[in-house]
């Protein structure tokens, strides 16, 4: 049994030690924004916050969580200046990896609140869209930090 | 100009009876969820067509028959229906169509589906017929409410208003009386000029979804007692199972079933992670049949000798062979491209639920009648037993879209034997080796040039698998031999030469293939618009030059050409290390040239700076997403340009996952522009036409760059290395 804290919410989960974070959220919690792509970090679509880090859930052992604050897709406020830039840059086309674009781009600008073309690149790298929505993102994260500049709310 | 329509009565009676006699619909999917009342949809509402239902909370629903897989039809299609209906658009909500007739391609005879980039031209009048349709009974019912006549009132906003007395009702207040209306004899589409939709960037009815984790794709979907289903499959295409071990996998907590079925071993478990380890423990040994042995190398090698052999003709005008005699100059060149996979970002699954006498699906398809038909016919079910819930699709690109019904099929195998609700999920390895590949394709092509350097003689032979052959469509597509799917592009080619010659080989292979977004187009433009610039060369004239002098026949190959170049600066300096290169293609009925921006490092690896995209796909409907279609496809065909292989040995394939099979990353992300061209043809498809001319545009850049000619993909670093 393990209690994991998700959203600000704890609960309780009987689960193997070693089943990955990914399918805990989904399957248990009930959490389906947090996506499976590969199943090996190659791709991102399964990344959330771990104490504030964006991670990939799909290789992260369940058993490693305890005590530690998880955030997903679902834990966004809408108001987030990520996910406003995301709706008026119109980002998504299949929108199946968003979710860890997202998260991604929302730990980048807690570190990082004026990201370069550069700064964006390496972090998002890590994080594939088939549809290629990659300019978007880049435009939207520069939206999303002039929001932040004027005094936007992460 | 306007157009009246004869709508045939006893099909709007038809589709007003299905839809008002009751027939419940298919899987909600509230897309935007309307602020004040919530998404509760009213018992009693306006239904007067099979694409439209009006609440009388005054939302509008448009029923959508085509998958959203990214493309945008959950906006596009809408945005017709709205032009007409003249309805709020911030009060559209998106439902996606049962499996009914009355849902079916409005040009692939019987079949709901969605594929050829052909959404928006094919519902181009069927939609905006619809929302007419609604609005005209919506103004009779005002008009009858009020006493006065209908051409003394106009719909607005949502709102029918009668002007002379300032009265104004709601479309919700107005739909109960709507629905006793007599339905319109003749509708009265808008003059173009009109539109206030139409060729405007409205905002994606589907982004709020898919930007706070709620949008369901169909992996997302459960119901209760749902159960996991993961798949051991052959690892040699048309393998079976010799034998295998089910107790390890059985004393796995949670492991409730292992099962055999056609396609390999289903291990059943309460979730995917116990499945998936469960079926480590399987030890199968499998039967591998006829294809162990394959191997790329080989196949390369038999293409190249069937190349040299005369195949089935495709085109022949005039006599290639006699004038390439006459030729000044004669250049010939060997092309390669290889399997692909689609690679979407959802791997397939599918969720069966089976009971005595009905079934539900729920998946993300691009063949809604064809996927349901399969599973009744192996469930034992009448077709109108099965309803299909098509959920959102984490990508498609053809993938989902299979005249074999290979992941659905499955599924109602796994759910037929276990008899509980059961959702099979493929995982990346599973979906990189399942096949269904766009073929490997080998290509010998010759030309002759005059002693102007005009080419006067051009001849292409065609080797790869053929995509039809045996499926439901090769009596429609597949004619004389030639499967129209192996040669689109190469014997239309646009330029003006005297003389062409196009033959084709179909293999047989055993390994699946299917179309693969741009289908035969993403090779044949590669290789058709590669050799042109080889000709080009040869002849000693600036590349884009040489095309438009070519295209004297065909002004919208031109028109983007001459866009593109012009948007790119086509000829003026650039910096050190860069190059330019063009491509201009026909797919879909759109036009696209592409100018790709290029450097090419000392070690070989490729950089592409810049992409300038011109368009010209007739209408367009929302520019936005044409846009974004455009950037799409350039990033699909790059990745497959600079990355992508599916390879075999020992039969097997050798890719597994992203690692081994690399997409574009947002690090080698060029910047990319798109140029439309404004037009008042009918509108054609953007979901494809965005990816055939980008791998060549990048060949021919980093030909002007190195003088090093690409002529097999993926761009390989260690050929363009300095020495």
């Amino acid at each position: 049994m393990f209690t994991i804290e998700v959203n600000g919410k704890k609960h309780k989960v009987d689960v193997n030690p070693d089943v990955p974070l990914l399918w805990v959220i989904r399957e248990h919690l009930g959490l389906t924004g947090t996506k499976y792509g590969c199943g090996i970090a190659q791709c991102g679509s399964c990344t959330v916050l771990i104490d504030g880090t964006a991670q990939r859930s799909c290789q992260t052992p369940v058993k490693d969580v305890q005590g530690k604050k998880i955030t997903t897709i679902e834990g966004v406020p809408g108001s987030h200046p990520v996910v406003k830039a995301w709706i008026a840059e119109d980002v998504p086309q299949c929108g199946y990896c968003q979710s860890g674009q997202i998260m991604e781009a929302v730990a980048l600008l807690k570190k990082n609140p004026k990201p370069s073309d550069d700064d964006i690149d390496s972090a998002m790298s890590g994080n594939l869209c088939r549809c290629g929505t990659y300019q978007r993102i880049r435009r939207a994260i520069h939206r999303a930090a002039g929001t932040i500049a004027k005094g936007g709310r992460q | 100009m306007s157009k009246i329509i004869n709508i045939s009565r006893r099909d709007f009676l038809k589709t007003g009876a299905l839809m008002g006699g009751g027939l419940v619909l298919g899987f909600s999917l509230p897309v935007r969820i309307p602020l004040a009342e919530g998404a509760a949809r009213s018992s009693k509402s306006f239904t007067p067509n099979a694409f439209i239902r009006i609440g009388t909370d005054n939302l509008v629903t448009v029923i959508v028959n085509k998958s959203e897989m990214g493309q945008g039809v959950y906006t596009a299609l809408p945005m017709l229906i709205a032009e007409e209906l003249e309805c709020d658009w911030t009060r559209i909500q998106v439902e996606a169509a049962p499996v009914n007739p009355a849902y079916n391609h409005t040009e692939w005879g019987p079949l709901q589906g969605t594929g050829g980039s052909s959404s928006v031209r094919s519902t181009w009048m069927q939609f905006r017929k619809a929302g007419a349709t609604a609005r005209l009974m919506l103004v009779d019912a005002a008009a009858a409410t009020w006493k006065v006549k209908p051409s003394a009132c106009r719909a607005e906003k949502g709102f029918v208003i009668h002007d002379a007395t300032k009265k104004k009702l709601s479309y919700g207040k107005l739909a109960l009386n709507a629905a006793k209306m007599e339905p319109p004899k003749d509708v009265l589409l808008k003059d173009p000029k009109d539109f206030k939709v139409i060729g405007q960037s409205m905002k994606r009815l589907d982004t709020p979804e898919k930007v706070n984790g709620k949008g369901m794709f169909g992996i997302d979907v459960k119901v209760p007692g749902m159960l996991i289903a993961v798949v051991a499959r052959s690892p040699v295409f048309g393998g079976k199972v010799k034998r295998y071990n089910a107790d390890k996998a059985r004393a796995v907590p949670g492991v409730r079933d292992v099962i055999q079925i056609d396609s390999g071993v289903a291990v059943i478990a309460d979730h995917f992670w116990q499945a998936r380890h469960g079926l480590d423990l399987l030890d199968i040994q499998w039967e591998e049949g006829d294809m162990a042995k394959l191997s790329t190398q080989d196949m390369r090698k038999e293409y190249a000798e069937l190349a040299r052999k005369p195949g089935t003709v495709a085109k022949k005008k005039g006599s290639a062979e006699e004038a390439m005699g006459k030729a000044a100059k004669q250049l010939e060149a060997e092309y390669e491209v290889p399997y692909l996979a689609h690679a979407t970002m959802e791997p397939l699954n599918c969720l069966v639920d089976v009971r005595k006498e009905s079934c539900e699906i729920w998946t993300g398809t691009q063949f809604q009648t064809a996927d349901r038909n399969a599973a009744a016919k192996i469930l034992g079910l009448k077709p109108e037993q099965v309803k299909l819930h098509t959920m959102l699709l984490g990508g498609g690109f053809g993938r989902r879209a299979n005249p074999a019904s290979d992941f659905v099929s499955e599924a109602a195998h796994v759910a037929k034997a276990v008899r509980k609700p059961v959702k099979v999920i493929w995982t990346r390895e599973d979906d990189m080796r399942g096949g269904y590949y766009r073929p490997m394709w080998y290509d010998r092509i010759s030309a002759g040039l005059d002693g102007d350097g005009k080419p006067i003689a051009w001849r292409h032979t065609i080797v790869g698998q053929s995509i039809i052959s045996g499926t439901f469509f090769e009596q429609a597509m597949i004619k004389n031999g030639i499967d129209a799917t192996s040669v689109e592009g190469a014997q239309d080619i646009p330029y003006n030469i005297p003389n062409t010659f196009v033959d084709l080989h179909s293999p047989k292979t055993g390994v699946p293939v299917l179309w693969w977004r741009s289908v035969g187009h993403s090779h044949t433009a590669f290789v058709v618009e590669s050799f042109i610039d080889e000709l080009a060369h040869a002849a000693g004239k600036d590349p884009y030059e040489f095309r438009k002098g070519l295209l004297t026949e065909h002004s919208r190959h031109k028109g983007v050409l001459e866009l593109a170049a012009q948007k790119a600066g086509w000829g003026s300096p650039l910096a050190e290390g860069r190059a330019r290169g063009i491509a201009v293609h026909e797919s879909f009925g759109s036009f696209v040239a592409q100018v790709a921006e290029v450097s090419v490092k000392p070690s070989g690896e490729v950089r592409v700076h810049r992409v300038v995209c011109a368009i010209d796909c007739g209408r367009f409907v929302n520019p936005d997403i044409v846009e974004a279609q455009m950037e799409s496809g350039i990033v699909f065909g790059l990745t497959a340009a600079l990355h992508g292989a599916i390879t075999f040995k020992d039969g097997r394939v050798e890719q597994s996952n992203f690692h081994d099979y690399p997409l574009l990353r947002m690090e080698q992300m060029p910047r990319v522009e798109v140029h439309i061209m404004p037009s008042k043809e009918n509108p054609q498809g953007v979901g494809e036409p965005g990816v055939p001319p980008i791998a060549p545009a990048v060949a021919n850049a980093i030909f002007a760059s190195t003088g090093k000619r690409i002529r097999r993909l993926p761009i390989r670093a260690d050929e363009l290395k300095k020495a």
